[in-house]
């Protein structure tokens, strides 16, 4: 199929940027979003401009690094997937793609599709984890029992890939549901316990300090996760904050 | 407690707390009103009660203004703030495909709302505050009027057809903030899962049957005046 790209370039983070239109052909239905874009690439290079730069790593859809804000949607228009596992299928010859960074003030673009999500990092650094001691006398797991259905909650709450696609369609560019899971993921087992209270408020007083906004329950971000988290989550998030200053 | 309450996190839970406050007094407020279709005299009774008992006047009127000006002032502020958090905008975003349009537009849905509380304020509130605290007419009758005034006060404001447009216009903008903000009030208080269907449906039913409810009384006092 042939198509046309809308892309924003963007030259570095200081630089202001604009979408810049370019035209791919002969794109295979069967490539992944990605692919079509190191087409693209390929094709800039040969012409001797600038590729456009793109953040990527497994694609396998694992590890949260591709984003791009794709004909108004975090990820394109596919649900439960990233950009890497997205396909050219869902597209039709002829047809005109806007391709955007994700936009957060939070996620400062860095060079035309790539952000900067270290905000993320930093709120896990704030509490994301547990402490413990493994070097040497670790407990095994299966000595401390844990219901089934917190154990399913806790993983759907891990499956979390901090790509930021919540953040990106939020219109209040909030971090709750990112925040809300990786709080959910210890919340829900007993090994979280010890450190719940310092986790929670941590976790939020960093979010507040990155300049993420305030969650209004739209629930766009959990249609756009490609991991289908939960706005349960951030119900939990907001449980356990209330439950902290009681 | 004080810095739960400056959090991202407590000023949506103080937002949802003003919310639950208005929901019910909006039920209660329909519940008298709608007595004015059903019994002009159980009316005029209600509403003397409420409008000379010295709790409702000095205790619960000051918390109705206050759950009032906090729930505005809130609501700017955090949209002010969120969009501070937004950064540039996107040149194409399809909000349609992921959230519904009373979800995205709270903001104007309760903008509307505002401009009809003044309108309603001008209408009723600031002549019952000349009235009783000014004039100091705690009496609740009027000359020319036999019984109490309420009822006749009521049905001579609906006579225009201009104001009654406002209000129905009102009550569709109430419906629609109320249909996103019922359910969402409850979320921020940390409500989940097996509750948010049922949540979602009396949610859903409050949103239509009480705007509905007050557009229905407004018609009936136009018509039948």
């Amino acid at each position: 199929m042939d198509l046309t790209l809308k892309i924003w370039r963007q030259k570095d983070a200081s630089s202001k940027g604009q979408m810049v239109d370019y035209k791919v052909t002969e794109i295979s239905e069967h490539m992944s979003f990605l692919e079509m874009m190191d087409v693209l690439n390929e094709q800039l290079v040969n012409s001797g401009e600038e590729p456009v730069a793109f953040d990527h790593d497994c694609r396998e859809g694992i590890c949260g690094m591709c984003s791009m804000y794709i004909n108004g949607e975090a990820h394109g228009p596919d649900r439960g997937v990233t950009t890497c596992q997205l396909h050219m299928r869902m597209f039709k010859d002829g047809d005109t793609i806007t391709i955007e960074p994700f936009r957060a003030a939070a996620f400062p673009v860095i060079k035309d599709l790539v952000v900067d999500r270290m905000a993320f990092e930093r709120i896990q650094q704030a509490g994301g984890y547990i402490s413990v001691n493994t070097s040497g006398n670790t407990q095994d797991a299966n000595s401390l029992p844990i219901s089934k259905h917190a154990a399913d909650e806790a993983m759907d709450a891990a499956t979390c890939i901090g790509c930021g696609a919540c953040v990106a369609t939020c219109k209040n560019s909030s971090a709750m549901l990112f925040v809300g899971a990786k709080v959910s993921q210890y919340a829900l087992l007993p090994q979280g316990q010890v450190e719940a209270i310092d986790r929670v408020q941590n976790m939020v007083a960093q979010m507040d300090l990155e300049g993420f906004g305030n969650c209004t329950n739209t629930g766009a971000c959990e249609v756009e996760c490609p991991k289908g988290i939960s706005l349960d989550n951030i119900a939990r998030m907001n449980r356990e904050l209330m439950k902290a200053n009681i | 407690m004080s810095g739960f309450f400056k959090s991202s996190i407590g000023r949506k839970v103080a937002m949802a707390l003003s919310a639950f406050f208005l929901m019910f007094f909006l039920l209660q407020h329909f519940a008298i009103n709608i007595l004015s279709v059903l019994s002009p005299d159980a009316f005029n009774e209600v509403s003397h009660f409420m409008g000379t008992n010295p709790l409702i006047q000095y205790g619960l009127q000051p918390v109705l203004i206050f759950g009032v000006v906090f729930h505005f002032v809130m609501g700017f502020i955090l949209e002010l703030k969120n969009k501070k958090a937004q950064g540039v905008a996107y040149v194409k975003n399809n909000g349609t495909a992921n959230s519904t349009w009373m979800s995205r537009n709270m903001i104007w849905s309760g903008v509307a709302i505002l401009a009809f509380v003044v309108l309603h304020f001008i209408d009723f509130w600031f002549p019952e505050i000349n009235t009783k605290f000014i004039q100091g007419d705690w009496s609740g009758t009027i000359e020319g009027v036999e019984g109490f005034r309420y009822y006749e006060e009521l049905t001579h404001k609906f006579v225009s057809p201009i104001r009654v447009s406002a209000y129905v216009i009102a009550f569709v903008f109430l419906g629609l903030h109320l249909m996103h903000g019922f359910t969402s009030a409850f979320q921020s208080m940390g409500a989940t899962a097996g509750r948010k269907q049922r949540l979602q449906n009396i949610g859903k039913a409050y949103s239509i049957i009480i705007p509905l409810g007050f557009i229905i009384i407004a018609l009936y006092h136009h018509f039948n005046h």
